[in-house]
């Protein structure tokens, strides 16, 4: 299913001339109306008028989180506010807010790309689509819902939270399509279960999950407890939010809507690319945003470039699942470290459940990681042989995956906090 | 069908057009927009070779069109309706037509009559002129003249500068709606406007051209939204 064919199956000739022509008129754009940049480009003795090639982006000043508080609320727009329709603003979980604002057009661009990713995973005008994402600041709840109001779907603005609600109305309403982070699918699953419903019973055929690093076994339990084709998509609302990249019902990978923004993976530290498939941090320069452009836009998310052409006929560049934040990066032992990897490796042992705690403290100057699982009630009652031998897999895998030694320990189930929006599963305890 | 990449050129010292990339799919109408001086003339005169570029390069169906004579673009199938319509007004119309074929090989000149008919049956007032010395013409005539004379040669693309330039509001609507149906025929048309509500109005995606430099480009819908685009060439903030 595709929503604009012509421009998801363009050529990689025809693509790179709209890319380069995009990229020069944005420069023009936020060179004459944003002094942040005009200032960046002085300092760096770029000429942001003679940019020829794609490959000269690297020429260009990086955009940071911080570059976005420093300029706080408004410092960052290109166009006058009265021009501006929408203002977002980050969730500021990781320190002070950002705001980010939208020209009609930008809505229209942002709606159409949402529209985009939803089609490309598999929801048509004939869904009734329930969307979990909170509405409000975050870009999550508005830009699927405006996506799912242009595709021609049904669309339930429910919003987060309240699961038995859900529940509720996914069964009165006929949901046929759930948007939510995919933690919060496994919470609906496991309330479901509680609540004594089948959800074979239910009309519920896809997901759509985002706004959160995932695993590929995280999927397959998504998919089978649900009974749904769960797809992964990502977008960051200093970026536009949703919208950005999404799965195909391939499965294989985020295509990334090339036409309206630039994407490179470049090594956390040396900002350098990384070679080709390898893992990076994604860094974003906005091609057709009015309101709030960016350029070289760093991440933080981490993810790498696939090889080769999806069998869906898009030419659009897939990247894997967001593997992880490059702060969110562990460094334990001297080794790189990203919970998602704890996560996949628990997903696969049979016994326990899909929620942890990593724990890291320092010790005599050493660092030591204790994960937390929540193990099946029934292991609880046996004896102590078949616990421990459930510990020794946990820590015999995790080891071979890792690469240092960690401590596991069983809780009961339902002991650790549920998560409705974004989970923090990591307690970093040590002082540096 | 064109590309063009990095296109900088002028006059002498002057350099009028920085840095340019655009392009243009067959079947298409694209326009290019901007106030007076902003560099829409001289960008289609560097495509028809009247002006040298200095850098860059303009590609048509895949040749490269900076090294060529002004009098070789035509026959590669890229001819301009020049603004202010140049017809030659001391020849009759059919004159003036048959003019316009004379870059088909000799084997298309077999089929002139046959041009001529086509052209007459878009433009029948042409038909009833035919004889007549163009200069003795209308303005929004010698328009249809200008277009008919570039479409003898069965171009790939039609280039045109300002076509309502001092035609009356009525015949610059007669004069869109004839691009809407060369469209409609498969043609695909580049125009350089100034009047952009109108050029917008028929076009499928714009380009907008200030002090040389493309500072805006997207399809017409979403230029005719933007806030730049409605200050400067619309006249007017559209109050909604």
């Amino acid at each position: 299913m595709f929503w604009e064919k012509e421009l998801e199956c363009m050529a990689r000739e025809d693509l790179e001339q709209l890319q380069l022509e995009r990229l020069q008129s944005t420069l023009y754009r936020v060179g004459t109306h944003v002094p942040f940049y005009r200032q960046k480009f002085n300092e760096l003795k770029v000429d942001y008028e003679a940019i020829t090639s794609l490959d000269e982006l690297r020429r260009l000043p990086f955009t940071t989180k911080q570059d976005l508080r420093n300029n706080y609320p408004y410092g960052l727009f290109a166009v006058p506010l009265r021009d501006v329709v929408r203002v977002h603003s980050s969730s500021g979980t990781t320190g002070m807010a950002t705001v980010v604002g939208y020209t009609r057009n930008d809505i229209r661009t942002w709606s159409n790309l949402a529209a985009r990713i939803l089609c490309s995973a598999g929801v048509t005008a004939d869904d009734v689509i329930q969307i979990a994402f909170g509405y409000g600041l975050f870009t999550g709840g508005f830009g699927l819902h405006y996506g799912a109001e242009r595709l021609g779907a049904s669309v339930i603005p429910i919003s987060s939270g309240n699961t038995k609600r859900q529940i509720q109305i996914m069964q009165d309403f006929k949901t046929t399509a759930l948007v939510c982070t995919p933690s919060y699918a496994l919470k609906i699953a496991d309330v479901m279960m509680e609540m004594g419903i089948n959800p074979n019973g239910l009309s519920l055929r896809y997901g759509l999950f985002g706004a959160e690093p995932w695993s590929e076994a995280m999927r397959r339990e998504i998919n089978e407890r649900l009974g749904i084709i769960a797809t992964d998509n990502y977008g960051l609302s200093e970026v536009m939010g949703p919208g950005v990249a999404g799965e195909c019902l391939e499965c294989n990978g985020l295509h990334l809507n090339e036409d309206h923004f630039l994407v490179e993976i470049l090594h956390p530290a040396t900002l350098e690319p990384v070679p080709p498939g390898e893992v990076g941090e994604l860094v974003i320069t906005t091609l057709t945003k009015e309101a709030f452009p960016v350029i070289r836009y760093r991440t933080r998310d981490l993810a790498r470039f696939l090889p080769g052409d999806c069998p869906c006929g898009r030419t659009l560049k897939r990247i894997s699942r967001i593997m992880g934040r490059s702060d969110d990066m562990l460094i334990i032992k001297g080794v790189n470290v990203f919970p998602t990897q704890f996560e996949s490796v628990l997903f696969e042992i049979e016994g326990t459940q899909p929620h942890y705690r990593i724990i890291v403290e320092r010790e005599r100057n050493e660092d030591k990681v204790t994960v937390m699982v929540e193990a099946v009630e029934s292991i609880f009652f046996d004896e102590m042989k078949k616990q421990r031998a459930l510990v020794e897999t946990i820590q015999r895998r995790l080891a071979s995956e890792l690469g240092i030694s960690v401590e596991v320990k069983l809780v009961e189930e339902k002991t650790l906090e549920r998560f409705d929006g974004k989970g923090s599963r990591v307690i970093d305890k040590r002082e540096f | 069908m064109l590309r063009i990449r990095n296109l900088e050129s002028g006059y002498g010292r002057l350099r009028v057009l920085k840095n340019i990339s655009m392009h243009v799919n067959p079947g298409e109408i694209v326009t290019i927009i901007g106030a007076n001086g902003a560099g829409k003339t001289t960008l289609l005169s560097t495509i028809a070779g009247l002006i040298r570029a200095t850098s860059g390069e303009i590609r048509f169906q895949g040749q490269e069109l900076t090294r060529l004579a002004a009098s070789k673009i035509p026959r590669q199938g890229c001819v301009m309706v020049p603004e202010g319509r140049q017809v030659f007004a001391s020849m009759t119309v059919e004159e003036n037509l048959l003019l316009g074929g004379h870059c088909l090989g000799r084997a298309g000149r077999r089929d002139l009559s046959a041009l001529l008919e086509r052209q007459y049956g878009l433009f029948p007032i042409l038909r009833d002129r035919r004889s007549q010395f163009a200069g003795t013409l209308s303005g929004g005539e010698q328009q249809m003249l200008a277009m008919a004379r570039a479409l003898m040669s069965r171009p790939s693309l039609l280039m045109m500068d300002e076509p309502s330039t001092g035609l009356a509001p009525l015949i610059v609507r007669d004069i869109f709606q004839i691009i809407v149906r060369l469209r409609q025929e498969g043609n695909t048309v580049l125009l350089v406007e100034q009047n952009a509500k109108a050029a917008l109005g028929i076009a499928d995606r714009g380009y907008v051209l200030e002090t040389g430099k493309v500072i805006l480009q997207g399809s017409s819908e979403d230029l005719l939204a933007n806030k730049d685009v409605q200050r400067a060439y619309l006249g007017r903030e559209k109050i909604e």
